[in-house]
């Protein structure tokens, strides 16, 4: 599986609240978080991105709240995946049971700028900035969280 | 192989001799837990996936607490979405108004969760019954409905940091203040996937809220979970309120801890933790100059009884500041009539305070206590992010029920010791 597009790009600790207000946890749809996705912390991302685009941050991205709202925010407006220095454990489970794709690479979210294209290939973890040429390699799941995303998803796997 | 407390207990809930840091295991659940938030996203997964019974129906708790009573049509349609679901499958904890109190200091409170436990919610802060000497943590709505079905969760054997507590606290410094000096001093990812096991000749001294505060934050860290040895003082609390039997885990004596940090008790002071993180701490004292215009007490972390009889020793008597709202919680029920019976509640109101009944509320910006532009709010819960509390240049400040009740009364961040 690959991925391809621009990048939007955070700091450290990027938090779920800024992620999915909770003012707006009173709803359960996909669509209707999306429309919400990252809006204390950048207005424009929701009318700026597009299918297929990354989001790449710093250390600790998606702390504090357990909201999978969190990650299904960030899948319904269209984001590929995720690429950061180290995730918050509880977003990082969330995005895996979901199905977001995540990249924990700290090679690869110190050097990638906003608005680079990036290309990513899941299957062998390389992160490549085609802006600058740069190469990078993401750790790959362990075998357990592998067969979770083979089978699609944490519930997928109990049934199969 | 050595392990720490928090290995034995997951060692001896995935029926394996012992565990090691980085080990992926799949271990059984004694508690599983959901709020009107995260529980119907949970149902949604659970029916999707096309299950048709939880794994026992005594061992599920759903909490409406964030968002009731219900604040609009959506909130509202969400409980219900859960009373039906409670009522489909009886589910035995199930606590609607009236009986429903902010989950984490409902659990422990109704003997709920005990020592030895394996615990997952659909909450970030279920790391907070670790006080009880349990393995206790934090997971998404789609673990949730994995575990109601199957009783079962996934996690990686976590390592641990050992917090070394040395001497005593020096009242009115409390719990709270521990947790925000141990976050000023590893910061908000200082934990990330680990343990925080805390031990030491202090530990004695800390009351069961302090402790129940303490491992409510460890997330604050980005710990897996916080937990306490099982000793007299929990005992004590146990007893009589437990549901279950429980079991005492221990340390190894020669387990691995990947670093430790010793903080000496005696020498904390009241601290405030700054827009906008949990790490972002200062001295209570330094804050004169930081004028506040709300302060809110209650919260999973510092809504117990002892929090607001901390609240009642500095307000009873005195009047809050002009221009400051202060907004009590009691974070249960019982908390809630123990106010009224004590007397409390007549000393807030009589203050300038109000008195809520149990909710979340405020914590999450979810409603009541929202700020505007440009508004700062000292508050007794557990983060400070933008925008939490409401607008995105709004500000909150970190604190104990002490310095929180301390700052309501003179309008800018106080020191609990000198009013």
């Amino acid at each position: 599986m690959q991925a391809r597009g621009t990048v939007f790009k955070y700091g450290d600790n990027v938090d779920t609240d800024v992620i999915i207000p909770a003012r707006y946890l009173n709803t359960q749809s996909a669509k209707e978080l999306a429309a919400h996705c990252m809006e204390d912390i950048d207005r424009s991302f929701i009318s700026r991105v597009q299918a297929g685009d990354i989001i790449v941050g710093g250390e600790n991205f998606g702390c504090g709240s357990s909201r999978e709202h969190a990650p299904l925010a960030i899948k319904a407006a269209g984001v590929s995946c995720v690429i950061a220095k180290s995730f918050a454990r509880i977003f990082y489970r969330n995005a895996i049971n979901i199905g977001l794709p995540i990249l924990e690479c700290p090679a690869a979210g110190a050097a990638i700028e906003n608005g680079h294209t990036v290309a990513v290939d899941f299957d062998t973890g390389a992160i490549t900035d085609e802006t600058t040429g740069a190469a990078f390699t993401a750790a790959p799941f362990p075998p357990f969280i592998q067969n979770i995303i083979q089978k699609g998803g944490l519930l997928a796997s109990l049934k199969g | 192989m050595p392990m720490t407390m928090t290995q034995k207990i997951l060692a001896a809930h995935c029926g394996e001799e012992s565990v090691r840091a980085g080990q992926l295991i799949s271990a059984d659940l004694d508690v599983v837990l959901g709020n009107d938030i995260t529980t119907p996203v949970a149902i949604n997964e659970f029916e999707k996936a096309g299950f048709t019974r939880v794994y026992d129906n005594t061992r599920i708790n759903i909490v409406l607490d964030h968002f009731v009573p219900n604040k609009d049509i959506k909130s509202a349609q969400q409980s219900k979405q859960c009373r039906e679901f409670a009522d489909k499958y009886d589910i035995l904890n199930f606590f609607d108004v009236g009986q429903m109190g902010v989950e984490h200091a409902l659990l422990p409170e109704q003997g709920i969760v005990t020592a030895g436990d394996c615990i997952i919610g659909a909450d970030s802060h279920t790391c907070t019954y670790g006080a009880l000497g349990a393995f206790s943590t934090g997971v998404g709505s789609t673990d949730m409905a994995a575990g109601m079905a199957s009783g079962k969760a996934w996690f990686k054997v976590p390592a641990a940091i050992k917090v070394e507590l040395v001497g005593a606290l020096q009242k009115p410094v409390c719990g709270k203040d521990v947790i925000l000096h141990l976050i000023g001093r590893i910061g908000v990812s200082g934990a990330l996937y680990k343990s925080l096991e805390f031990t030491g000749p202090g530990v004695a001294s800390l009351t069961m809220e302090d402790r129940l505060c303490i491992c409510n934050m460890a997330i604050e860290a980005g710990a897996k979970n916080g937990i306490f040895p099982v000793d007299a003082v929990c005992e004590a609390y146990l007893g009589g309120r437990s549901r279950r039997v429980w079991k005492k885990y221990e340390a190894d004596p020669d387990a691995g801890y990947e670093r430790t940090v010793t903080i000496d008790l005696s020498a904390l002071a009241p601290t405030v933790s700054y827009p906008h993180l949990p790490e972002n701490t200062h001295p209570a004292a330094d804050g004169s100059g930081i004028r506040i215009d709300q302060v809110v007490i209650g919260s999973c972390t510092n809504g117990r009884i002892e929090d607001m009889q901390a609240a009642y020793e500095i307000l009873n008597g005195r009047h809050i500041a002009k221009g400051v709202r202060a907004i009590i919680i009691p974070a249960t029920m019982a908390v809630y009539k123990e106010c009224i019976l004590r007397g409390y509640t007549t000393a807030f109101i009589d203050a300038g305070c109000i008195v809520s009944t149990p909710t979340c509320g405020p914590c999450l910006g979810g409603y009541m206590g929202i700020l505007a532009e440009g508004e700062r709010c000292v508050s007794t819960t557990n983060r400070n992010f933008v925008g939490r509390m409401g607008h995105v240049n709004s500000e909150i400040y970190l604190a104990s029920p002490a310095t929180a009740a301390a700052s309501a009364l003179t309008g800018h961040i106080t020191d609990p010791r000198e009013v």
